[in-house]
């Protein structure tokens, strides 16, 4: 009896945790999102766009301690939101400089052959982030220090780490915000049309490298801001980016390509899985379960739980 | 000696003076870490070439190679940590792992196309690196045999492996080279550059994909296995991870992608590069090594996409084209021209039994009846003309005969036997030949060639697909000059008949013809209709797909017409161009009454 209680415990236990950190694979998951959605671009560097935010956080909270005045609870989660801005610069300019000579208008018509070159660049970024990050910040696994990561909220028996509390709720309410703009505000609009048809919309006026551009700088910023979130509970050093590409991809994937809700569910299954597999998985066979599912979801229902189907004859 | 011989003893005559020049040059050095450097080059150029077997040659990305790599270095150090067993044989059986591997790994990922089968490769090495890191394997050290350490490949002389290491590379160098030169790597070639071309010409893509992935796998596994030999010591991170499969992929795109020797120019290049750097700034700027490595396939990417290789052999070929004189292609047709125009008129024709018989096809996408209840039989020797308004289902027909889509229901029987379910490649090969509504080249090989891949279903050796593509090609009036175009540079003519000969290089009983006529002048239209009744005459029944009505009506014996999926008549041209049910589906119920308003 006793035994079967503790159980129910533990899956309960797990199952909040899979939640708190699924709410913030979410985030991340929609800026991916985001990316191959308006753009249809593979992008391997998404993880270190992440890395990137994670170590800005750091840098204006712990690092420098230029955010040290707003106290050790709210100072975090600033250095977390302001990553936004930062990473969606460094975006827009790699978007401008690198990234537009393969994709977009120039593009179009190109079909494998840009995949393959948009693939293979954001792949040479991604090395040029990951060790250029180490050469920059140190192979030193560091976290961004705030005493919600050690204090846990109690319901019931179940315990909410605080970090990751506020870390989910920031994430959904970033989410949801992201959510309004595309679908209410007339830039958000531009960037859905560029995404549906770009064709079609560069006919109707729309600037769709400048889209692109946004949509890119958009979609790094949202994923810096959930790096830094997740950077309160979590240590990390510069190669944190590669693990992170799969468990973005298989919540996008799992969403459905090209669903920016859906990918926010995806993230958040994603979550769950990586949490819960901990109750019957060896604790190091996580990320095997993530990849896992991410290959059965691939196999078996590549179009994601939310997206469409759309084939080309 | 023919000249295919010719050219192999030049490329092994190269690939000879190369390994000779590296070792000369590994011997003359005397400082062990430069050895070990010279060494590794081999190494990932042993990887690389791995690499490009699958993904230069077919095209289909991996992401994912370090996991052939790892688990040909963790069976060839288990078998020795645990069992004993020496590398000589314990490389080898990583090799055989790595081959079940990527059988393995093959099947499910293959039915995954662009993004998702590099995506999906991707997670197969880092899932195995935590299986391996769970299993206890996190650094595992080869123990030093101090007593016949030649029987466990273990040696002071740095050069003994490097030696190795060249037999290796070679072996593999003269593997991809027959594997390109052969009929193996011109079908990974032409599903590389259009995988529906490719099948519907009779290659079986999942086939030769499959051989390219296990002889991919154990070379990859053959590089992971020596690597540890030479460490001494594994890791997961150093055989699993991402790094290693980016490097590998990195070496070849630099070098040139799709050729043997680009992993071995981009090794030899980047590898020195990289671990000069490290060992010189290393310790400063820790992550140097992957900075060079991203930055050197960024600039390549932008700059020169295929590749080093393919770069500077561009410049020569253009070099040399602009030294010999222009073909002509006005030479073209002339004996298509002066062919008579013979069932203009329409003489009574007689034709045989039903070779293609349709019944109740269906094809829906979702909602849309695409295909509806589509019953037809066309006989032998007839040239059976198939027309119907936009979006009435003409193309989707011929996808579903050629198997690009199942029939929903229905039965197909091509000579009397049932085709339907058959993959396009098998019906290709029972003798039903395509072309496309948008021609579907490839685009960076010749008119010849393009021709040869369409041959290989009806040939055993590749010298006698070669004789059946110039055969086409003098079929459908092809000028010798035009032969050796990239098919890149034609004019939308050459392209319609170099598709229309690859169709018949096979010779095929029956041609499905998908607006062969759309996009050409009426002049060059009014040259190609007599290649098509030429080529009837000579006993190949004709399915064809056509706006143009004009010519239609020149050319086909029997028209049906499809409209909203559905066959709405069938019967001589004549009589069907004036059915009103006909001139309601192509001009709209308002045309037809007032068409009747006028009458009465």
């Amino acid at each position: 009896m006793d035994d079967l209680y503790w159980r129910v415990v533990d899956f309960l236990q797990a199952m909040a945790a899979g939640l708190l950190v699924g709410g913030t694979y979410g985030l991340m998951c929609v800026g991916l999102g985001i990316i191959f959605g308006v753009m249809r671009v593979v992008n391997f560097a998404h993880g270190d766009f992440m890395m990137l935010g994670m170590y800005v956080a750091f840098y204006l909270v712990t690092g420098f301690g230029t955010l040290a005045f707003l106290g050790p609870h709210v100072g975090p989660i600033v250095g977390a939101l302001l990553a936004g801005p930062i990473v969606f610069v460094i975006g827009w300019l790699l978007h401008k400089y690198l990234i537009a000579q393969v994709t977009g208008v120039r593009v179009m018509s190109a079909e494998a052959e840009g995949h393959y070159a948009q693939i293979i660049l954001t792949l040479g970024i991604a090395l040029v982030l990951a060790n250029g990050g180490l050469i920059l910040f140190g192979s030193t696994p560091v976290s961004v220090q705030t005493p919600l990561s050690r204090e846990s909220w109690e319901i019931g028996v179940i315990f909410f780490n605080q970090a990751r509390t506020v870390g989910f709720v920031i994430a959904v309410l970033c989410a949801l915000g992201l959510y309004l703009f595309l679908t209410r505000t007339n830039l958000g609009k531009a960037l859905r049309a560029a995404a549906d048809n770009p064709i079609a919309a560069a006919y109707v006026g729309i600037d769709v490298d400048r889209s692109h551009r946004i949509a890119f700088g958009l979609g790094v910023g949202i994923t810096a801001v959930a790096g830094g979130l997740f950077a309160m509970s979590q240590s990390f050093q510069p190669y944190i980016g590669f693990d992170f590409v799969i468990v973005m991809y298989a919540g996008v994937v799992l969403g459905g390509m090209g669903s920016i809700l859906g990918a926010f569910w995806g993230g958040l299954t994603i979550g769950l899985v990586q949490q819960m597999s901990t109750l019957v998985l060896p604790y190091q066979l996580q990320n095997t379960a993530i990849f896992v599912v991410f290959l059965i979801i691939v196999f078996f229902r590549p179009q994601g739980m939310f997206g469409r189907v759309w084939e080309r004859t | 000696m023919t000249a295919k011989r010719r050219a192999f003893l030049w490329q092994y005559a190269a690939i000879a003076i190369f390994a000779v020049a590296y070792l000369a040059l590994g011997f003359l050095v005397r400082n062990s870490y430069y050895q070990l450097m010279m060494t590794l080059v081999l190494i990932w150029a042993t990887m690389g070439l791995g690499w490009n077997m699958l993904s230069g040659y077919s095209g289909m990305i991996s992401f994912g190679h370090a996991a052939f790599f790892g688990l040909g270095a963790y069976t060839m150090t288990i078998a020795f940590v645990k069992f004993g067993i020496t590398p000589w044989f314990g490389i080898p059986l990583g090799m055989v792992v790595g081959v079940i591997a990527g059988v393995l790994i093959g099947i499910p990922t293959f039915r995954l196309r662009g993004h998702y089968f590099a995506l999906a490769m991707l997670a197969y090495p880092l899932a195995m690196l935590y299986v391996f890191e769970w299993l206890g394997y996190q650094e595992v050290s080869l123990p030093m045999k101090r007593e016949n350490p030649a029987a466990y490949m273990q040696f002071n002389d740095q050069r003994v492996y490097m030696v190795i290491s060249m037999a290796m590379m070679v072996a593999c160098m003269i593997v991809s080279l027959h594997v390109e030169r052969s009929r193996f790597g011109r079908s990974l070639l032409a599903i590389k550059q259009n995988l529906p071309a490719a099948e519907a010409a009779g290659i079986n893509a999942t086939r030769w994909r499959m051989y390219a992935m296990m002889l991919s796998a154990a070379m990859a596994a053959a590089a992971g296995g020596i690597y540890a030999v030479i460490l001494l010591v594994v890791t997961p991170q150093t055989v699993f991870g991402a790094l290693t499969s980016a490097q590998a992929l990195i070496v070849t795109l630099f070098g040139g992608v799709g050729i043997f020797w680009g992993p071995v120019i981009g090794s030899a290049i980047l590898i020195p590069l990289a671990e000069t750097l490290h060992a010189e700034l290393g310790h400063i700027l820790p992550g140097i090594q992957g900075v060079v490595y991203g930055v050197a396939i960024i600039v390549i990417i932008l700059a020169a996409p295929d590749g080093i290789y393919w770069k500077v052999r561009d410049r020569i070929v253009v070099r040399r084209a602009a030294s010999t004189p222009e073909a002509k292609p006005g030479l073209q047709l002339h004996i298509a021209e002066t062919m008579p125009l013979a069932n203009d008129a329409h003489p009574r024709r007689q034709f045989g039994a039903p070779l293609l018989e349709l019944d109740d096809v269906s094809r829906a996408f979702g909602g849309l009846k695409a295909v509806d209840e589509v019953t037809l039989s066309v006989p032998e020797g007839m040239i059976y003309g198939i027309i119907g308004p936009n979006g009435a289902g003409k193309t989707t027909l011929f996808n579903v005969l050629n198997g690009f889509l199942a029939a929903d229901k229905g039965s197909m029987r091509f000579a009397g036997q049932e085709i339907g379910g058959l993959k396009p490649h098998e019906v290709c090969a029972r003798g039903v030949g395509r072309t496309f509504q948008v021609v579907r080249a490839f685009p960076r090989m010749t008119v010849l060639e393009n021709v040869v891949i369409g041959a290989f279903v009806g040939s055993k050796t590749d010298e006698e697909a070669e004789h059946l593509a110039r055969e086409a090609l003098r079929r459908v009036g092809m000028a010798d000059a035009e032969m050796h175009m990239l098919a890149g540079g034609l004019t939308t003519k050459q392209l319609r008949l170099m598709e229309l000969a690859r169709a018949l290089a096979p010779r095929p009983k029956l041609l499905l013809l998908d607006e062969t006529l759309a996009g050409l002048g009426h002049d060059e239209l009014e040259s190609i209709l007599p290649i098509i009744r030429q080529v009837n005459r000579e006993g190949v029944t004709i399915v064809i797909i056509e706006h143009t009505m004009h010519a239609m009506v020149k050319l086909a014996d029997h028209f049906c017409v499809l409209d909203h999926g559905r066959l709405i008549a069938s019967g001589a041209p004549a009589e069907v161009t004036k059915d009103p049910a006909v001139i309601e589906a192509y001009l709209g119920k308002k045309w037809m009454d007032r068409a009747k308003d006028q009458v009465a």
